[in-house]
């Protein structure tokens, strides 16, 4: 009988990269040839994006709640009260929002994108559509990647425009503020430098998190356990390569705007 | 489709076979040409050394235990798995040299039908058989689509399911479905893997019926792997049994039945 080869693991490691390399090329290739899936990319639009708003919408009031209550007791000894809805609002829209949303968007959308295609991969579905001459990366990958890409950055602005809410409610719980001032606040404490940075990162997440999804998924071996780790797999890559991109659009954004 | 149990297609076959010889004999086009194919993933040597003509019209059964490599060969057929070596011909091309294109042309004439059926769980069935006509052949005319679809779910019998899921079917209708998608581009080649298995044996013959009545009426060339012996004997024109890479008997139904061979003769104890 034949000697098992063991393979290294840095040499399997390199072969991954390769592979992501791959599939992102793959990826664009199939982005500017023709027969864009218009239909199916409207639907995963209105999948990842539409039914996620309830859990971004819950998560984002909480911390936009919690923020505040954590916040007060801080500035209020610094007698920095009148300074809170300043304090929610520049940090929930430069770092706080997008990345708990982000976040969130990894564990319910990059797990759902891995495990549906690697149960697709598993039912030989995969294999059919390419058999039958369609393209399954131009009608699953693209689809997938661009409305992540898209929808990603939509929902951050909808969690912060909620978590913002939250604060609002939160700090009438104590103290009295009317909605007008306090929205004057808000609004007055961000500039172009906090809004356009934390939105083009959230453009980032969202590919991430869609192409995390798509690979893991399409790269699954054939057995049924695969599947729950094609899903298992996708979040936490997805939810580290959140961080990465977060700290280098920190330094990327210090460099431009806070010199 | 409606199939009635007094006289099937196959059985009208058996009547046929004894007064004449196979419809592939009357035409020699050969559409599938294998010889010497070798496939291994990593040290494991799945195709030794197989050889393979399949004429235009004709129905070859493949036999062999699991894990002897027939899947591998059709996979190889369709250009989903690469051979190490050979030489692999379909309707005169080498599969081998084929660029994307050309190997999605050839996708266009051949038919697969996946053990599970395959059909894409997020859609319905109308919506699976669509799938093709709007992706593949590129067709707009709603009116042309839906008459299609239904044309070929009556041909399966399965025009009550047009909206249903896949998951609401069962194991037989999935099958009569993924068949049904498959033939609705009218592919030349019929590629079969496992068609019966898992299914009860009324519902096994319904298939091999199919098969044989989409053989007659469509003149599709096919190639039928299967475990089912029932099946081979009422679809096949001509059967091949592969046992550790390699073809090692061929000859048509009755002839391998009756070989004096121990090896042959394993896969006939049941057949009366």
């Amino acid at each position: 009988m034949a000697e098992e080869i063991v393979i290294p693991g840095w040499k399997r490691w390199l072969e991954g990269i390769g592979d992501q390399v791959g599939f992102f090329v793959n990826f664009f290739k199939n982005v500017f040839t023709g027969g864009f899936e218009w239909s199916e990319f409207v639907r995963q639009c209105y999948e990842i994006g539409y039914r996620s708003i309830t859990l971004v919408g819950i998560t984002a009031f909480i911390m936009g709640v919690v923020l505040i209550l954590q916040l007060r007791p801080t500035l209020v000894a610094f007698g920095a009260a009148n300074m809170l809805p300043r304090t929610l609002s520049v940090s929930f829209i430069r770092e706080i929002g997008p990345v708990i949303i982000a976040v969130i968007c990894a564990g319910k959308i990059s797990s759902s994108i891995g495990a549906e295609l690697g149960s697709m991969k598993v039912t030989e579905q995969l294999d059919a559509m390419e058999v039958s001459g369609a393209n399954p990366v131009q009608y699953l990958v693209v689809t997938r990647i661009l409305a992540t890409t898209i929808m990603v950055p939509i929902l951050s602005i909808v969690g912060d425009a909620i978590g913002l809410a939250g604060g609002f409610l939160a700090l009438n719980i104590r103290d009295s503020m009317s909605f007008a001032l306090y929205f004057n606040k808000v609004v007055g404490a961000i500039d172009f430098a906090d809004f356009l940075p934390a939105l083009v990162k959230t453009i980032f997440f969202g590919f991430a998190i869609g192409f995390v999804g798509c690979y893991k998924g399409f790269t699954s071996n054939r057995g049924t356990a695969s599947v729950g780790v094609a899903a298992n797999s996708a979040v936490v890559t997805a939810s580290l390569w959140i961080f990465v991109i977060d700290a280098i659009a920190v330094q990327i954004t210090s460099l431009l705007f806070y010199k | 489709m409606h199939i009635e149990r007094e006289e099937t297609v196959s059985d009208a076959k058996e009547k046929e076979d004894k007064t004449a010889k196979h419809p592939a004999s009357k035409n020699e086009e050969i559409v599938i040409d294998i010889k010497g194919l070798k496939k291994s993933f990593g040290e494991k040597t799945v195709l030794k050394n197989i050889s393979l003509q399949l004429k235009r019209g004709e129905n070859i059964v493949v036999l062999g235990r699991s894990g002897t490599g027939k899947s591998v060969t059709i996979q190889c057929i369709v250009g989903l798995l690469k051979p190490d070596g050979g030489s692999l011909k379909v309707f005169g091309q080498e599969v081998a040299d084929m660029d994307e294109k050309e190997l999605k042309e050839l996708r266009l004439r051949i038919g697969f039908l996946f053990q599970s059926g395959a059909l894409y769980d997020s859609m319905t069935v109308r919506e699976n058989m669509e799938f093709p006509l709007t992706r593949i052949l590129k067709l707009t005319d709603q009116a042309d689509i839906d008459r299609r679809v239904e044309e070929v779910l009556t041909n399966v019998g399965l025009l009550e399911a047009i909206d249903k899921m896949p998951a609401d079917l069962s194991g037989g209708m999935r099958k009569r479905a993924g068949l049904a998608r498959t033939l609705i581009v009218n592919p030349e080649i019929m590629l079969y893997d496992e068609p019966t298995t898992g299914l009860d044996p009324i519902t096994s013959r319904e298939i091999s019926d199919l098969i044989l009545s989409i053989q007659k009426k469509n003149k599709t060339s096919s190639l039928i792997i299967t475990h089912d012996m029932e099946c081979a004997r009422i679809v096949s024109d001509r059967v091949m049994i592969m046992d550790n890479g390699e073809y090692i008997a061929q000859g048509t139904f009755n002839e391998l039945h009756k070989l004096n061979n121990k090896a042959v003769s394993a896969y006939f104890t049941d057949i009366s």
